[in-house]
């Protein structure tokens, strides 16, 4: 097992070598530098020009490359024009918001998900099935900033429910209030994106245990006189939930990464709010190491995914 | 003797009335199965028939014509531009004055073509690359399966805001090519894994050891048996472009300025005064899209069902 999870990190390396590579040339074409929007009538363009050299803006490609790596490892992964501090500085300051948000999204994707799943496996053809049939494919079909919008539309703006907008208010003073603050500014936010977030766990849950209800392991601890509800909770349910358990290192990765049009829409400043703000102020930098970020926690979603999948299902380890 | 041909004809009038239904017949009777799907197909065909019917009918420009005077007239009222005296507003206009309604059918046209395109192009590409890398296998299979799980990995919304920024002389074309190269992936990851299956089968081997040319085969033997398939990613795909499209355009990095599209009306909504206090701006575009890609999600579904005989509800 250690042999196949050395394995898959060596094979990342390259992969995140060609991802860097590949975003650092795109990032060259974008057009205009940091200090386009400088430009004032003051400023010489000899100046500027100096300020560009001194920066390392004029060298060529491969050399800004190697500078930068060189560099990363030492842990600098740049400065941030826009904001005048270096880029994990930056990020570190909108990470924790995208945590707590994602978070609670997770928390409140699986409270609605895994019941809802369960019992429409077990009541299958019921009113109840139907119904979460119904939620289920409008789930899976509904694009996230729309629903966004009308639930900021009606529970924030009109019913006045929920804040529509920030991820505190400024009249928090203590550190409950605070806390309190932040957690009813992530209320909405969150709700929306369990809403959409549930379909893979509802739509494998009920499958796994409408497959699971007539199979034999299941006839034999009936048979033995099993409870029926103990059959559901420790047989059924344990078999059921392993393509869960597989989807679980992406859910684990996403918790990092967070969802630009929430953070967009709601006003919440996190990574993807960060990532928006960083290309409308032209901040390669952090456009930079945002995008390297989000891959390499793509490349290790999947790797925790397979190695959660190995611990909880012993018939598919492999050397 | 009498018996045998009794037993006979009774054999081959079973035969007759157990003939597996084909193609049209089995999607009519599950669309008859299920009156949902039938009511999505119904309205989705009424949507496009309007949208596209009245794109052709109405002068455009006129649509698109500046008004300071009607700048956020709710909707039902009456124009206060002399220049369109008598003009009724049904859904409103936004800031420029312009009629919403009018925005909303040439912006729905505008994201239905621009989905479409992009969902025959990139399924295209998918459904060739796929079944390239099954029928060949080995090496060229591991090529292809390298290069799309590397774009598997890609940030796709960033990459393509990304591209978008980048991209100088910035259209309606480019905007497509970028989505495109970020789609079609999913697509021949799909196919290879389908025509893998198709491929293994003995009449395939059977074909290669006749002599078949691989191109006959790829294109006569195992695109058919997997065209059902393909119909019915078109249909799911056609949603999610939909939706991708219209999501960008709402951000800002959709279609560009000038053509209109459900997205970029969508997008007046980033203002909170509009949001909070000028809902017939965004809303009906919201709610297309919604109707929308719900119907066309509805009627992908069915032909799914339809597709897979242990599915079927007819």
């Amino acid at each position: 097992m250690w042999k196949t999870i050395i394995r898959r990190i060596l094979l990342m390396i390259p992969q995140i070598l060609i991802l860097s590579i590949l975003i650092f040339v795109i990032a060259d074409f974008m057009p205009g530098d940091p200090f386009t929007g400088l430009i004032d009538p003051n400023l010489d363009p000899a100046q500027l020009e100096a300020m560009r050299e001194a920066y390392g803006l004029n060298d060529p490609l491969p050399v800004k490359y190697v500078r930068w790596m060189r560099n990363a490892f030492q842990g600098d992964f740049g400065r941030s024009f826009n904001y005048q501090q270096p880029v994990t500085a930056v990020i570190a300051g909108r990470i924790g918001n995208t945590i707590r948000l994602s978070l609670l999204s997770v928390i409140l994707t699986y409270l609605i998900g895994l019941p809802l799943g369960i019992l429409a496996g077990r009541y299958n053809e019921s009113v109840l099935d139907k119904t979460v049939l119904v939620y289920n494919f409008v789930s899976f079909a509904v694009p996230i900033f729309v629903l966004a919008l009308l639930m900021v539309w009606i529970f924030g703006y009109n019913l006045n429910w929920f804040p529509a907008r920030g991820s505190i208010s400024i009249n928090a003073e203590t550190q409950w209030e605070i806390w309190m603050s932040q957690l009813y500014h992530l209320l909405l936010p969150s709700i929306t994106t369990a809403i959409l977030g549930t379909t893979s766990i509802i739509q494998y849950l009920r499958s796994e245990i409408i497959d699971a209800k007539v199979s034999d392991y299941v006839k034999t601890a009936r048979s033995k006189g099993v409870p029926i509800q103990k059959v559901y909770t420790k047989h059924i349910f344990r078999n059921a939930s392993l393509p869960i358990a597989s989807g679980f290192g992406y859910t684990i990765v996403s918790l990092f990464t967070g969802s630009i049009f929430i953070e967009q829409i709601f006003t919440y400043r996190g990574m993807g709010y960060l990532f928006l703000q960083s290309i409308n102020t032209r901040d390669y930098s952090v456009i930079f190491v945002l995008v390297l970020f989000y891959g390499f926690m793509a490349l290790v979603g999947t790797l925790l995914s397979d190695l959660i999948l190995m611990a909880v299902d012993p018939r598919i380890r492999i050397d | 003797m009498a018996t045998n041909k009794d037993a006979e004809a009774v054999v081959s009038d079973d035969m007759a009335a157990s003939a597996p239904p084909m193609g049209m017949k089995v999607i009519a009777r599950e669309f008859m199965r299920d009156k949902l799907a039938l009511v999505s197909l119904i309205l989705l065909i009424l949507i496009l028939a309007t949208v596209f019917i009245w794109s052709f009918i109405v002068d455009q420009d006129v649509v698109q014509t500046v008004s300071l005077w009607d700048s956020y007239l709710p909707p039902m009222s009456m124009s206060e531009d002399p220049m369109f005296e008598g003009t009724r507003y049904i859904l409103g206009t936004d800031s420029a004055g312009r009629d919403i309604f009018g925005l909303l059918l040439i912006g729905a046209r505008n994201s239905l073509i621009l989905g479409w395109s992009v969902t025959v192009v990139s399924s295209t590409i998918g459904i060739v690359v796929g079944i390239l890398a099954a029928y060949y296998a080995g090496l060229v299979d591991n090529i292809i399966m390298r290069i799309i799980d590397f774009i598997m990995i890609l940030p796709q919304l960033m990459i393509i805001i990304i591209f978008v920024t980048i991209v100088p002389n910035y259209n309606v074309v480019s905007f497509a090519a970028i989505l495109i190269l970020f789609s079609w992936h999913g697509q021949a990851r799909f196919i290879r894994g389908r025509a893998l299956t198709v491929g293994r089968l003995d009449f395939i081997s059977a074909s290669k050891t006749m002599g078949t040319p691989s191109l006959v085969i790829m294109l006569r033997e195992m695109m058919p048996n997997i065209s059902s398939l393909i119909i019915v990613n078109l249909t799911l795909n056609f949603a999610g472009s939909i939706g991708l499209e219209t999501g960008l355009s709402y951000l800002g990095f959709g279609l560009p300025t000038g053509t209109p599209s459900l997205g970029t009306l969508v997008s007046y909504a980033t203002n909170p005064d509009i949001l909070e206090n000028k809902a017939w701006v965004w809303l009906p575009a919201s709610t297309l899209i919604l109707v929308l890609v719900l119907c066309i999600n509805y009627v992908g579904r069915a032909l799914q069902r339809a597709a897979d005989a242990k599915q079927r509800l007819g």
